[in-house]
């Protein structure tokens, strides 16, 4: 066993540090770890490249943007943005929360395909957490817009992790069930997402805290 | 049976068609690079199967070339100003929402129709690959009633779908690259030496030191590879099994199922896990690329201590 492949790891975190181009920083450090952990160069490609090939389908989900670009060009942004105009009691956190609080429980029930950054956040949810604040707060300058829409799709992810594991087939507890099997250790799916009920609530208390609090300083400043 | 190669076929269409329009995008300077990246990615769907590995590696290092001599950009180019959006959508009016609605819609029934019904057993889909399937199926829906509905410009959604890929860029790519850096990490034993090195400062006779020195390797290494996957199976075999569970007599379910959890946020912090946090920072034009990360953070911190303690509490103390 070799320490210097961990030097790959240190190359990842300088590379994004540094903000060089993360494709260019992933593959240098791929070929650097695999050099040093004893491939030959060949090997190091081929395998890089089998891995690429492996795991396309993570790349089928933008397949959905030529019809979010179709929607957008008729005005499916603005839509969203007029709908939240009318909504009086609509704020950017209730509007959060209420996604929050959707994304999450339909991820315990296993429909985790519903919802994502292309699909939901892009077209509908962060027009609409704007639109909110622009009522709430007047002009939006650029920070604050920015802060708006990041946790837009931070609400969409702390959903989708937080709820996903009360679902029993989902690949991660298979993946806890499988590792500790290899162990001895028997338990089944049940055992194990009853124990991701906890921190589901606790992540719904604390970003739907952290949602609320965007609020109360959205509407500070417009005043 | 439908599997996941009819949509690898659909996707080289889209991406081919991407390349075409950010080819067709006069104004642009930058629009040969896109054009080349997107025919990459389009002929990676088509014949990645025929190209044998070295073949996928050199393309591998083709798209890594143009991103890393930027000669990726997004173009100027706009379908319909704002102006005609703001008229169309009061036009149109909340039926707007409905085509978008079809995809999540679809992915919704889909999923309960496979489950509850016979076509589970009737080989129509790969089981593997129903998820996604049931996204082509939505996604193919959906255009077809904004054709017949909307009536665009034929070649509207391939434009449409190459603005939006132009502006989200080498990013898109992102999250398939991770996927073969583990490879590599896992081939060149990464995680193996890591493990060694947490079960080597492991702290004897402190239940709380080692629990948060579990929940921390969990988030730390799920932070390296970009997913609490990689991680767990590791952090499991270096401390989960022989210290917490076996030594000092820990409750099974809750040491695998919150040490999971623990790595989960990690995944809020890390550029690593880039469909999530890098790529809607893309789709959502953000100036900062780590501006996601920054919002996720905070409840990322207060989770983790969340975690650590219903590790200890529940996991030896109920």
């Amino acid at each position: 066993m070799t320490y210097w492949a961990l030097l790959g790891i240190l190359l990842v975190v300088i590379g994004f540090a540094l903000r060089f181009n993360p494709l260019l920083v992933v593959a240098v450090a791929a070929i650097a770890t695999g050099l040093l952990g004893g491939m030959d160069f060949v090997k190091v490609l081929g395998t890089l490249g089998h891995g690429f090939n492996e795991n396309r389908y993570v790349t089928i989900t933008y397949l959905v943007l030529p019809v979010i670009g179709i929607l957008e060009r008729y005005g499916l942004q603005q839509r969203a943005r007029t709908l939240i105009g009318r909504m009086r009691a609509a704020t950017t956190g209730r509007i959060l929360i209420f996604y929050l609080a959707f994304r999450q429980l339909l991820a315990a029930v296993g429909l985790i395909a519903v919802g994502g950054h292309a699909q939901m956040v892009r077209p509908l949810v962060a027009p609409m957490a704007e639109a909110a604040a622009e009522k709430q707060h007047g002009k939006l300058d650029e920070a604050t817009s920015e802060h708006v829409k990041a946790m837009s799709a931070a609400t969409d992810n702390v959903g989708v992790f937080f709820g996903e594991d009360i679902f029993l087939a989902v690949a991660s507890i298979l993946l806890i069930q499988g590792s500790l099997k290899g162990f001895g250790i028997e338990l089944t799916p049940f055992q194990l997402s009853v124990w991701a009920i906890p921190t589901a609530i606790c992540a719904f208390l604390i970003h739907g805290t952290r949602l609320l609090l965007l609020d109360r300083k959205l509407g500070r400043r417009g005043q | 049976m439908i599997n996941l190669h009819w949509l690898y076929v659909l996707a080289g269409f889209v991406f081919a068609g991407f390349a075409f329009s950010s080819a067709r995008e006069g104004s642009n300077k930058k629009r040969w690079g896109n054009a080349a990246f997107w025919g990459l990615v389009a002929a990676s769907f088509w014949f990645g199967d025929l190209l044998g590995d070295l073949g996928n590696g050199v393309l591998v290092l083709a798209l890594v070339a143009i991103a890393g001599a930027h000669l990726l950009g997004r173009g100027s180019r706009q379908s319909t100003t704002t102006q005609e959006r703001i008229e169309s959508s009061d036009r149109l009016g909340n039926k707007l929402f409905l085509p978008a609605l079809i995809i999540p819609f679809t992915a919704f029934v889909g999923t309960l129709i496979f489950n509850y019904t016979p076509l589970k057993g009737s080989g129509l889909i790969d089981p593997k690959a129903v998820t996604l399937v049931l996204l082509g199926v939505g996604i193919i829906t959906s255009l077809a009633v904004c054709y017949a509905w909307l009536r665009p410009p034929v070649m509207a959604p391939v434009y449409e779908g190459g603005r939006l890929a132009d502006s989200i860029g080498w990013a898109l790519v992102l999250p398939q690259m991770l996927a073969s850096l583990g490879a590599i990490f896992a081939a060149a034993g990464v995680g193996t030496t890591i493990g060694a090195l947490a079960g080597d400062i492991i702290p004897h006779g402190s239940i709380f030191l080692a629990v948060l020195l579990y929940a921390l390797g969990m988030v730390a290494f799920t932070m390296i590879m970009g997913n609490a996957f990689a991680a767990f199976p590791v952090m499991a075999a270096a401390i989960g099994v022989p210290i917490l569970i076996h030594a000092d007599g820990g409750n099974p379910a809750v040491i695998g199922a919150v040490g999971m959890l623990a790595g989960f946020c990690g995944t809020l912090m890390t550029p690593m896990a880039a469909n999530f946090n890098v790529v809607s920072a893309a789709l959502l034009e953000l100036k900062n690329q780590y501006g996601v990360i920054k919002a996720q953070v905070p409840t990322a911190l207060a989770l983790l201590i969340v975690n650590i303690l219903i590790l200890y509490f529940a996991g030896f103390h109920l």
